[in-house]
């Protein structure tokens, strides 16, 4: 791994615009039934905007910011050795429908680790105001050649 | 009041308590929503060529149903403001039976923010989620 991704800007996304009909898939997939999660008049009433996302609905976004990193030409990542290790997310707000997040990525460090080493990311989510809405933290273990 | 005073909230209780079931569909169903097509999460013979004892589910799939418990326990009287874990055990799904998790939620740290719950999710009686937390705070 290239320690020096920990002093690298990454660029931000392209806005990310939560839409309804991807809470509802998502919610879905992650067996989440609660009526804030599909019915738009029970979120209203509970008084949100539109439906609101599942708690770990950021990883969606944070999906883009992954690629970029594994597509630093020199960062060293070898995909296929690379098991999630955590993951958090820190909100300000939740996340509702017709939100449009810009997410920008932070290499936060770089640890080895008996061969192994570990990419502690952070991808932080403004909403189109520039207000921050949640971070996104995740830690990867890359596997090193004899494990 | 503060949010553990509203909810009635005592270090140690037990708020919230559930199964669930993980079946290969549930897989298929996660990858399509999340955009996660990493094929250990689907195909037998990809888990197997990278040693793995069988297809695995999704950590962040784990992740993301193991709070459900909380968030229909809460039913909008406050929102989770911050959640995380470690994934400390694969979670094999068996073609036919699936995988069952069970998880439950304990009450860790009451604070003016509000409450921080513990997670324990277990599989095949053997936990599968390290340190997860889950902070829950007023509107």
């Amino acid at each position: 791994m290239n320690p020096d991704l920990t002093q690298r800007d990454f660029a931000p996304t392209a806005p990310y615009l939560v839409g309804r009909e991807k809470v509802r898939e998502f919610a879905r997939a992650v067996q989440a039934t609660s009526p804030l999660h599909h019915d738009v008049p029970a979120a209203t009433t509970a008084g949100y905007r539109d439906l609101v996302a599942p708690p770990t609905f950021p990883i969606v976004i944070a999906e883009a910011t992954l690629q970029q990193l594994l597509a630093e030409p020199d960062a060293g990542i070898d995909f296929s050795r690379v098991v999630h290790g955590d993951q958090r997310f820190s909100y300000s707000r939740p996340i509702v429908a017709g939100d449009e997040l810009t997410a920008t990525l932070r290499v936060a460090s770089i640890k080895t680790l008996g061969g192994n080493s570990m990419v502690t990311s952070e991808t932080a989510m403004v909403d189109a105001d520039g207000e921050h809405v949640v971070t996104s933290i995740s830690t990867l273990v890359v596997r090193g050649d004899d494990s | 009041m503060t949010l553990a005073e509203t909810l009635n909230l005592e270090v140690g209780q037990v708020v919230a308590e559930r199964s669930f079931t993980l079946s290969r569909d549930s897989l298929v169903r996660y990858a399509g929503a999340s955009g996660d097509f990493n094929p250990i999460h689907y195909r037998e013979d990809v888990a197997a060529s990278v040693g793995l004892p069988g297809v695995l589910a999704h950590g962040m799939l784990t992740m993301g149903v193991a709070v459900q418990p909380v968030v229909d326990w809460l039913d909008g009287r406050g929102w989770v403001s911050d959640y995380q874990v470690r994934f400390t055990r694969p979670v094999v799904v068996d073609p036919t039976e699936g995988a069952e998790i069970t998880v439950t939620a304990t009450v860790g740290v009451i604070d003016e923010a509000g409450a921080r719950l513990d997670l324990a999710a277990v599989y095949n009686d053997q936990t599968v989620l390290g340190k997860a937390q889950v902070r829950i705070s007023a509107h």
